[in-house]
């Protein structure tokens, strides 16, 4: 296990740098736009553009600025550790404009992961005990608006309908707990957490349908109900043991791609995360924030895979690793 | 003659579906003594797995229509509430299945598995349980069984895990074992020494045993009575002897012709059934078997026969008079056989 969980992140290190070369390649070497031009002011001279370009370290050998980046992301820079570089638009160290629009993305993404497993996976396990049923058939039809909603959809009718024509949720927004206290922090975010939740718990109800209902007609569970075994025990002990493992994978992915930024639900609901913040920088062509932003994205991703890995043989006695 | 342990009445199993209504089982009268084992034989679709599926209450389809009755030590089953029937199956009543592969569950270790069935009818702790589960499977022939309890079903080879299941059906001490295929599919090497195990147990837990099988060569040493299934209805009941050397049904006479044999001169073809099992849903009129029936007469197209003893105890539904029945297969069969 320990073999194996050194050459998963030496793997997920590898996968890390070669983002970091392509982000490097596609944003400098062939940028949409020469953000010295467009950090320079209006009607910049040549001199001036020469001066910014200086300044933003531009004026060096791509592979010196690619080493220079990688080496402060290890050894920390001048505004501490991990060393993200600083923003053009700003001028200011990229770590706490991260670190704060990252608290943001977290909250949103974990707060949504609560609403989908909560709706989603009791949704699917009572279609799946009775399927066919009216339950069934109407949870399942919900479903398939559910996955057919999407956010920059969904998001906008939400907020017409309950703020702006029934009064009864606030405008979007982001108002930190700290500062504001849990009421109001709570009442901004259950709509975002809502609308980004719907279309998940409708993957995750039909998921769960689909798997408890193979896992139920399996011999075991016959095996277990001719032990004698209540069907409340055949169903959760046996059903849904083996029947929501393969969630684990989906669950794990999922999240670690939101916690790379839940970029259309943080536009829509004005919510400051890092996906927002990923849009916002490739306009402008803040090239560090570019470069953090997709790493992190890449870091959530590679982790999610590796974790899935793992916490999947603790679940699944078939799979151990060597 | 003792009360009998189990006694079928006259049990029909039909399941609608939106093809029509499929007869698994139709008009299905049976016993079994204490202590004996009974064969079950027939095709795949003859209704012999559906009969002893409600038996065990374990119908799987909700909507299924069950009629006749199912008396055990007594009591009819099918009138039994589900609390009381739970508490029948697996400590009175249990069963081993066709596919030991996938009739563990994968997630949970083999000892928890055997130990989840006691604990489920007995008042016992967990390490009690354990300790038990690991006396099964030692019973059942598991060396190092203390070690083997700990593991999972997939580090349990296919004859091993029907052990397994074996120990787990016998933990509670039931009256009656039914084995539906239980050595189907297993290899060869390991059917006669998983059917050698469940003669032995069968004496030392004194319980009743019924081999679901579709194999007349199964049953043949380990089975006192043997019952004849097709299209859903008994077609011939009698002791192993009856069946091997007197048997009265051309259904029967189509099995016993279709076994391969080594001491047979080699250049001798087995023959098969012609004809297709029949379509539940369409069962043909009269006798089942006529289409495929080479004896077959007029009566037989329009009328059902009926299971009629012989002779006491042997039976057969079969419109062909005993005289033709007893020339037929001696002349026919026998010489084959």
């Amino acid at each position: 296990m320990g073999r194996y969980l050194v050459r998963r992140l030496l793997w997920v290190a590898l996968v890390l740098l070669i983002i970091t070369v392509i982000t490097f390649l596609i944003f400098f070497v062939m940028p949409p736009t020469d953000p010295a031009v467009v950090f320079a002011g209006k009607q910049p001279t040549k001199e001036t553009i020469a001066e910014v370009r200086r300044q933003f370290g531009l004026d060096k050998p791509i592979y010196e600025q690619m080493g220079l980046f990688i080496w402060h992301l290890f050894k920390g820079d001048a505004y501490g550790w991990p060393g993200l570089g600083f923003s053009f638009n700003t001028r200011s160290p990229l770590k706490p404009i991260i670190m704060s629009r990252l608290w943001v993305t977290v909250q949103l993404a974990l707060g949504a992961a609560v609403v989908w497993l909560a709706l989603g996976i009791p949704i699917g396990i009572l279609s799946a005990l009775r399927p066919r049923s009216l339950f069934d058939r109407l949870a399942m039809g919900f479903a398939l608006i559910g996955v057919s909603a999407p956010v920059f959809f969904l998001g906008p009718v939400f907020l017409y309908v309950f703020w702006f024509k029934l009064r009864i949720a606030p405008s979007s927004g982001y108002f930190p707990i700290s500062q504001f206290g849990i009421v109001p922090w709570f009442q901004h975010f259950i709509m975002p957490w809502v609308v980004l939740a719907l279309l998940y718990a409708a993957f995750y109800a039909r998921m769960t349908r689909a798997n408890l209902i193979e896992t139920m007609g399996q011999d075991y569970i016959r095996t277990a109900r001719a032990k004698g075994l209540s069907e409340r025990r055949v169903v959760l002990r046996h059903g849904l043991r083996a029947g929501l493992t393969p969630l684990v994978t989906m669950f794990g992915l999922d999240l670690g791609a939101l916690l790379g930024g839940a970029f259309i639900t943080e536009t829509v609901f004005n919510l400051p995360g890092i996906g927002n913040y990923a849009i916002r920088s490739a306009y402008s062509g803040d090239l560090y924030a570019i470069l953090d932003v997709t790493l992190i994205a890449g870091f959530f991703i590679t982790f999610a895979n590796l974790a899935v890995d793992i916490v999947y043989a603790f679940l699944d006695p078939r799979v151990r690793y060597s | 003659m003792p009360e009998p342990l189990l006694e079928v009445r006259d049990l029909t199993v039909h399941f609608p579906t939106e093809d029509g209504l499929v007869k698994a089982v139709d008009g299905v009268s049976f016993t079994v003594q204490p202590g004996e084992t009974l064969g079950v034989v027939g095709e795949s679709g003859s209704g012999k797995s559906v009969t002893f599926l409600t038996v065990m209450g374990l119908t799987s389809s909700g909507s299924a229509i069950i009629e006749g009755e199912v008396l055990f030590q007594g009591q009819d089953l099918l009138k039994l509430p589900k609390d009381e029937m739970r508490t029948i199956r697996g400590s009175k009543i249990s069963m081993i299945f066709q596919d030991p592969m996938t009739s563990l569950h994968p997630f949970y270790k083999v000892g928890y598995q055997i130990g989840e069935a006691i604990r489920t009818h007995q008042k016992v702790s967990k390490n009690e349980a354990h300790d038990q589960a690991v006396e099964m499977l030692k019973r059942v022939g598991i060396s190092r069984p203390d070690e083997r309890a700990k593991q999972y079903p997939h580090e349990f080879s296919g004859g091993m895990r029907q052990r397994a299941m074996i120990a787990m059906a016998l933990s509670l001490n039931p009256d009656l074992l039914i084995a539906d295929e239980p050595t189907t599919a297993l290899d060869v090497t390991v059917q006669a020494q998983i059917l050698d195990l469940i003669d032995r147990l069968k004496d030392e837990f004194n319980a009743a045993v019924v081999m679901i099988t579709h194999d007349l060569g199964v049953v043949a040493e380990h089975c006192d009575d043997i019952q004849v299934m097709y299209a859903g209805r008994a077609v011939e009941f009698g002791d192993a002897r009856d069946i091997y050397y007197d048997a009265h049904h051309p259904y029967t006479w189509g099995l016993l012709r279709s076994i391969a044999r080594l001491d047979s001169s080699g250049r001798e073809r087995l023959e098969p059934i012609q004809g297709l099992p029949p379509s539940l849903i369409f069962v043909p009129p009269g006798c089942p078997f006529h289409p495929r029936c080479p004896y077959v007469f007029d009566k037989c197209r329009t009328d059902v026969p009926a299971l009629i003893p012989a002779d006491g105890h042997h039976a057969s539904a079969c419109h062909l008079s005993l005289a033709d029945k007893e020339r037929i297969f001696h002349e026919e069969v026998m010489v084959r056989t």
